[in-house]
C-alpha cells in the first residue's frame, strides 16, 4: 500500500462519498488510487470551486466537505476558498499535493509553501513528512474540522509521501492530542446565572448566529425561545435557525438587516448573543448592545467572547449543548407585553420598497420563489444586492439558507449549490446570482452538465456590479466606477452552449407562471430575471 | 500594560513563525521573544513580553490558547516573575580606561570573558532595565557590537502553584 492508497483509505473510513478537485502532477498518486475506489471524483473548472463546493456539501450533510488539487497554483487558488470556509467556520478537508520532499524550499517548478501560506486561514494545517503518519493526520485532521469552532483543515502531501509504501495501515479509533480540546460544555455555574438573569429580565431577545446552525442546536434554541417566550433575531449566518414566520422570530440584524430586528436588539435590557462574533456588519456600534442591558456571549471559541465586545456573562460552549442544559434550568418569567411591542415594530418598520413596473422586482420575486419552493429546499444566496435581497425577502420554511457572510466571496452561490445538491440529492437547490457574481463561477455549468448535477440557478440581472454601484451612489455622488458589466455573455446563448434550460423574466406580470416554469424542471435550469439597473436595496 | 507571557508548545518546525504570524495578524506587539527547548525535548518554551490595553492582554492569550501547537499559555506581570536577559557586549578599550571599564562590571556584576590588546568581550546577565543601565554606561566607551536574547521569565516560587 502506497500513502495514496493510505490517504483514501482514510477517506473512505471517514465516510467520504465525493472529492471535489482538479488533478496535476504532484497529485496524481492520490487520484490514480482513488480510482480503485468507490468515492466518487468532482472534475470542478476551477481550485477556488473546488473548496466552495465542498463547503456547500459539508453545510448541508454536516460531514466535512473534501477537497484535493495539485502543488504551486492548484494549492495557491483554492486559498479564498478556504479563508471563505474559515471566515464562516465551514470545516473543510483540502488536500494539496507538494513537491518531492527532496525539492522542497528549491523553488522548483509548482512549488508553493502552502502551509505558510494559508496558516491565517486554517484551523491547522499539515505537512505530511512520512506516509507512515497518514492515518494519524487524517483522523486528527477531520476531528480538528468538525470539532469546537470548526473550520478548514489542510494536508500538504509531497509526491514522493504519496508514492512511499506504507507498513502497516491501520485507521486510529481515537484522537489523543493533548493541545487540542474544546469545550462544548457550557459552565454550570455560568448558565444558572444567565437563567438567573433571564427570570430578571423584562425584555429579554436571542441573537442566533451561524454558530447555533453549525453546532445542530437549531431544535433546542427554538425549543428554548418558544418554552420561554423569548423573541430572537439572526445575524446573516443565522438565517434559517428560526423559520422566518415563526412568530417570535424578527429578522436579521445588521446594517442590511431588517430595521424592527435591530431596533429590537437595542431595546432589550437583555441580550443573549449565542455563537456570533459581533463583527461590524452584524453590530456596528458595539456599545448600543452593552450599555443599559445584560449582555451574555454564547460561543464555544473562547477567543470571540469579549473580542468585539465585553459581555456581562461569558459563557463558552457550545449553542446546543447550552440550550440543552439551560431547558433543564426552572424558572418563570413573562414578556407578553415586549413582544407585542416587537409585533408592532414588525408591522409599522418594515421598509417600504418602490419597485419599478419595468423590470422584475427582485424583492417581490424571491419572496414568490421562496414561497414556492419545496419546504426543505435549500436556497444559496451568492454575495452583492442578490445576497442582500435574498437575505431580506427569502423565506425560510424548514430548509436551509447558504450564503458567505464572513468572506463575502462572489462567485460561491453556484459550486455551493453544486456541493449541496450532491450531499442531498432529493432535495431542490437554487442558487441565486447577479450577472456579477454569476461569471465568477460559470465555468462551472460544465461541471454540473459532466456530472449531472441539477442545480437551478437564478441570474438576477442589471449589467451592474450593483452592490458596488450602490455604494458609489451614495459616497461617490454616482461617480460610476468600473462597475459596468457591459460585453457580458447572452446568457441564453450560453445555457444553450451547455444544454441547460433557459427561461429569462423580463418584468413582474408572467412571474408565477416563470417560477412554476423553472421550479418543474427536473435538470439544470438557469433564469434570468431582468432587474431594474438603479435598484437599491 | 506590559505582560509576559510564557507558552509551552509542541517542539516542531514551523511553530514559532505560526507565533509570530499570529501576533502580526492581529496587530499585537512583541516587545521581546526568546525560544528554547525545555526539559522535555518535545517542548519548547517561549518567552514573549507584550504590551497592550486589557482587551488586547487577554486576546493574546486566547488566541494563543486556539493554536493547535500550543500546549500551556502562563500570563503574568513582571512584578510577579523572575526575569533575565543575556548581554554580550564587545568594546574597544586603552590604557586609560581599561580599570574603569573593569570597575564598571564589577559593580554591575558582569565579566570579561574574552579580551584582545584593543577589545574585550563582557558578557551580563540580569533584568532587562540593568542592561540597559548597563549599556548607557559603556556609551562614553566606543562600542563595537551588541548582542542581546529576549527576556527569559518565570513565575516567582509560589507554594499554591
Amino acid at each position: 500500500m502506497t500513502g495514496a492508497d493510505a490517504i483514501v483509505k482514510c477517506l473512505e473510513n471517514e465516510g467520504v462519498e465525493y472529492v471535489f478537485g482538479y488533478p496535476g502532477v504532484a497529485i496524481c498518486p492520490f487520484y490514480n488510487s482513488i480510482l480503485e475506489s468507490s468515492i466518487q471524483t468532482v472534475l470542478i473548472r476551477t481550485e477556488q470551486n473546488a473548496a466552495h463546493a465542498a463547503s456547500g456539501l459539508t453545510r448541508v450533510s454536516g460531514k466535512p466537505g473534501v477537497c484535493a488539487v495539485t502543488s504551486g497554483p492548484g494549492a495557491t487558488n483554492v486559498i479564498t476558498g478556504i479563508a471563505t470556509a474559515f471566515a464562516d467556520s465551514i470545516p473543510l478537508i483540502c488536500i494539496t499535493g507538494q513537491v518531492n520532499s527532496a525539492l522542497l524550499g528549491s523553488d522548483v517548478f509548482q512549488e508553493a509553501d502552502i502551509t505558510g501560506a494559508v496558516e491565517s486561514f486554517v484551523k491547522y494545517s499539515y505537512l505530511v513528512r512520512d506516509a507512515n503518519d497518514i492515518p494519524r493526520i487524517f483522523k486528527e485532521a477531520f476531528h480538528i474540522a468538525n470539532t469546537g469552532r470548526k473550520g478548514p483543515v489542510l494536508i500538504d502531501v509531497p509526491i514522493d509521501i504519496q508514492n512511499m509504501e506504507v507498513k502497516k495501515f491501520s485507521y486510529p479509533e481515537t484522537v489523543s492530542m493533548r493541545t487540542y480540546k474544546p469545550t462544548v460544555k457550557g459552565n454550570m455555574v455560568q448558565i444558572k446565572k444567565v437563567a438567573a438573569e433571564l427570570a430578571r429580565a423584562k425584555r429579554p431577545i436571542i441573537c442566533a448566529g451561524g454558530g447555533v446552525l453549525l453546532s445542530g442546536g437549531e431544535k433546542e434554541l427554538r425549543t428554548f425561545a418558544e418554552k420561554y417566550e423569548i423573541p430572537v433575531v439572526s445575524t446573516m449566518m443565522g438565517i434559517g435557525v428560526m423559520p422566518t414566520k415563526h412568530p417570535l422570530y424578527f429578522g436579521m440584524v445588521g446594517n442590511n438587516g431588517k430595521p424592527y430586528a435591530n431596533r429590537a436588539m437595542n431595546e432589550s435590557d437583555l441580550l443573549l448573543m449565542v455563537g456570533a462574533r459581533v463583527a461590524d456588519r452584524a453590530v456596528n456600534q458595539p456599545d448600543l448592545i452593552t450599555n443599559n442591558k445584560v449582555l451574555v456571549h454564547i460561543d464555544v471559541d473562547p477567543a470571540e467572547i469579549g473580542k468585539n465586545v465585553g459581555p456581562s456573562i461569558p459563557l463558552v460552549g457550545d449553542a446546543k449543548h447550552i440550550f440543552d442544559d439551560l431547558l433543564l434550568q426552572d424558572f418563570t418569567c413573562e414578556h407578553r407585553q415586549w413582544i407585542k411591542t416587537l409585533e408592532e415594530y414588525r408591522e409599522t418598520m418594515a421598509r417600504k420598497r418602490n419597485p419599478n413596473p419595468a423590470y422584475v422586482d427582485p424583492a417581490g420575486f424571491i419572496t414568490l420563489l421562496s414561497e414556492k419552493m419545496e419546504d426543505d429546499g435549500v436556497y444559496v444566496a451568492d454575495v452583492g444586492q442578490n445576497q442582500i435581497w435574498s437575505c431580506g425577502y427569502h423565506i425560510v420554511k424548514k430548509g436551509r439558507f447558504l450564503t458567505t457572510g464572513g468572506m463575502g466571496t462572489m462567485g460561491y452561490s453556484i459550486p455551493a449549490a453544486m456541493g449541496a445538491k450532491l450531499a442531498q440529492p432529493h432535495r431542490q437547490v437554487i442558487a441565486v446570482c447577479g450577472d456579477g457574481s454569476f461569471q465568477m463561477s460559470m465555468m462551472e455549468l460544465a461541471t454540473m452538465r459532466q456530472h449531472h448535477v441539477p442545480v437551478k440557478i437564478v441570474v438576477l440581472k442589471n449589467n451592474y456590479l450593483g452592490m458596488v454601484r450602490e455604494f458609489q451612489h451614495y459616497n461617490y455622488k454616482d461617480n460610476y466606477s468600473v462597475v459596468d458589466l457591459t460585453g457580458s455573455p447572452d446568457l441564453e446563448k450560453l445555457s444553450s452552449a451547455y444544454d441547460m434550460k433557459f427561461l429569462r423574466l423580463e418584468n413582474m406580470a408572467k412571474v408565477d407562471e416563470m417560477i412554476d416554469e423553472f421550479l418543474k424542471q427536473d435538470e439544470s435550469v438557469l433564469l434570468e430575471c431582468i432587474i431594474d439597473p438603479m435598484d437599491l436595496v | 500594560m506590559k505582560k509576559i507571557y510564557s507558552v509551552s508548545v509542541e517542539n516542531r518546525s514551523g511553530v514559532l513563525c505560526k507565533v509570530a504570524g499570529l501576533f502580526s495578524r492581529r496587530c499585537f506587539n512583541i516587545d521581546s521573544l526568546a525560544v528554547g527547548e525545555t526539559d522535555d525535548p518535545a517542548v519548547s518554551c517561549m518567552t514573549i513580553v507584550s504590551s497592550g490595553d486589557k482587551r488586547t492582554i487577554e486576546q493574546i492569550e486566547k488566541q494563543l490558547n486556539k493554536k493547535l501547537d500550543v500546549i500551556k499559555v502562563k500570563t503574568f506581570d513582571e512584578a510577579a516573575s523572575i526575569s533575565r536577559e543575556l548581554l554580550l557586549m564587545k568594546v574597544k578599550y586603552n590604557k586609560s580606561n581599561r580599570r574603569d571599564i573593569m570597575e564598571v562590571c564589577e559593580i554591575m556584576n558582569a565579566h570579561i570573558v574574552d579580551m584582545s590588546k584593543t577589545m574585550m568581550l563582557i558578557q551580563m546577565c540580569d533584568t532587562s532595565e540593568r542592561i540597559q543601565l548597563f549599556i548607557n554606561m559603556f556609551k562614553t566607551v566606543s562600542i563595537v557590537e551588541v548582542a542581546r536574547t529576549g527576556t527569559l521569565a518565570l513565575q516567582k516560587c509560589n507554594e499554591t502553584e
